[in-house]
């Protein structure tokens, strides 16, 4: 009964959103100081993810494949082509669940519990086009940036390990990527990420403006919207993989 | 003037009160006292919409509150200004932008006249130069004033105080209470105080609302106040005074 209420809650802050969208004014402010939150604030650990994240995939699938029934160019379609399709969106979703996820249900949460938002209702703003408009457009604009910084430092984090170890010159990395490219699998990528940026900043948004019961309530809030942004971020996964691929 | 019309609120099976009337006529202060936990505060957001009843009324200068259109509600939110009890002040901003944040949203004022507008609101309320503090420096009774200076910023025709002395020392709170009186005279506004500091009710209040057992339990002035022999509020308000005489001694 509960969950039915607040996807019921949800719908109706998602609805409320979409009317206001065009107040463009109000959030203007607010949409570029999130840009900046969101974007550019994320890629220092989009960067340092992809970048590990490609190397240990380089390092492991040479390891798994270290036969002489594939050329060794191999592990580069294998590794590319699992970074732009999966783990670019999917662990940089990860982990903007928490970083991004957090701060916004923590900050609205926040406002919420200490008035601050009854303040901003009581002056005759609408709340939701002032703070959640901007958040969620902002996620929905810079998620597949980030998932792009995410995918090339994968790639560059897959080329250096490969030729660091000595396992595969970058040469034959780049030509076993580019083998198996298609814009497709980026497209797809972006995708992804854009339903991912949706998906967390809507759900973090709406858990810290409905938050209450002072720091306790907080914190149950940026817990709630951390773990759920994690867990719709898989479950939309699977759903677009089944849907797109 | 303000009409309340049996009104009646619950949070699920827990009623806050039930069947509250009253009017509050222009330019009167009232005060809305009660034990804490009694729906004060409850009452407050009602006047702003800011909650809605179960059942009844409000009527602000005619209009039903609760049937207006949520533009319209923006725009009558806009002839009201309210101090929090915690001021709710927006702490990613500095304490001029949190006065001047209204006037750049609902003005087409220019940044010299926002300026001398913010500076006058300071002024008012005695904080000149505090304007570029950030809001996390400032004092209980600082941020109280700044939440006042915010409030009268686009000149509303009703104030209204959640408990504006709470937490404050008594020095503090005499100045809020100056300060209250002050708006009131200067802006000819009709003012609406959240307490249960009887010493506060006595200084700025002409009428007074007692809320108790789930009900506006008794209305009328602070003169009748003092002379009524009604036991729950004879048993509140010498409670109060008690706290004083005892606070005076130690």
């Amino acid at each position: 009964m509960d969950s039915i209420k607040q996807f019921g809650q949800y719908s109706l802050l998602l609805y409320q959103a979409l009317r206001s969208v065009t107040e463009f004014s109000t959030y203007r402010k607010n949409l570029f100081s999130e840009f900046v939150k969101i974007g550019y604030e994320s890629i220092p650990i989009i960067m340092l993810t992809g970048f590990f994240t490609g190397a240990v995939l380089t390092l492991q699938t040479a390891y798994q494949l270290d036969t002489d029934l594939y050329p060794v160019s191999i592990v580069g379609s294998i590794v590319g082509q699992s970074i732009v399709i999966e783990l670019a969106a999917v662990i940089g979703g990860l982990v903007l669940a928490g970083k991004v996820g957090a701060r916004i249900s923590t900050e609205l949460g926040t406002m919420r519990v200490s008035e601050q938002i009854d303040a901003l209702e009581s002056m005759g703003f609408n709340s939701v086009t002032f703070l959640v408009v901007p958040r969620v457009l902002a996620g929905l604009c810079m998620f597949p940036v980030l998932y792009v910084v995410a995918a090339t430092t994968g790639i560059v984090g897959g080329i250096l390990a490969g030729s660091l170890d000595g396992i595969l010159p970058s040469a034959e990395f780049m030509q076993g990527a580019r083998q198996f490219f298609y814009p497709e699998d980026v497209i797809f990528g972006v995708v992804k990420s854009f339903v991912f940026g949706f998906v967390i900043t809507s759900i973090s948004c709406f858990k810290g403006y409905f938050a209450f019961g002072g720091a306790e309530g907080v914190g149950n809030a940026t817990t709630q919207a951390t773990v759920l942004g994690c867990i719709y971020v898989l479950l939309a996964d699977f759903v677009l993989a089944a849907l797109l691929l | 003037m303000i009409e309340i019309k049996n009104l009646t609120k619950s949070f699920g099976n827990h009623l806050i009160w039930e069947d509250v009337s009253f009017k509050i006529q222009d330019g009167e202060t009232l005060a809305i006292i009660g034990k804490s936990g009694c729906g004060k505060s409850v009452m407050l957001k009602h006047l702003n919409a800011l909650l809605y009843p179960d059942s009844g009324k409000i009527f602000i200068d005619g209009s039903d509150l609760f049937c207006l259109s949520y533009s319209e509600l923006r725009k009558m939110r806009q002839r009201f200004g309210i101090l929090f009890q915690g001021a709710a002040l927006f702490d990613s901003i500095s304490t001029f932008e949190n006065i001047a944040f209204p006037l750049r949203y609902f003005t087409d004022q220019s940044e010299d006249e926002i300026h001398a507008n913010v500076e006058e609101a300071l002024e008012m309320v005695n904080l000149v130069g505090a304007g570029e503090k950030p809001t996390s420096s400032l004092s209980g009774g600082m941020r109280k004033r700044v939440g006042v200076a915010r409030a009268i910023i686009l000149k509303p025709q009703y104030l209204l105080y959640d408990e504006p002395t709470s937490g404050l020392d008594p020095q503090t709170s005499e100045e809020i209470n100056e300060l209250i009186i002050h708006m009131a005279d200067s802006l000819d506004i009709t003012s609406i105080v959240i307490t249960h500091d009887m010493h506060s009710v006595l200084t700025i209040a002409e009428k007074v609302a007692f809320l108790d057992e789930k009900k506006l339990s008794w209305f009328g002035t602070v003169e009748e106040m003092q002379d009524s022999d009604y036991e729950p509020l004879v048993d509140f308000t010498t409670a109060s005074e008690y706290q004083i005489t005892k606070s005076e001694k130690l």
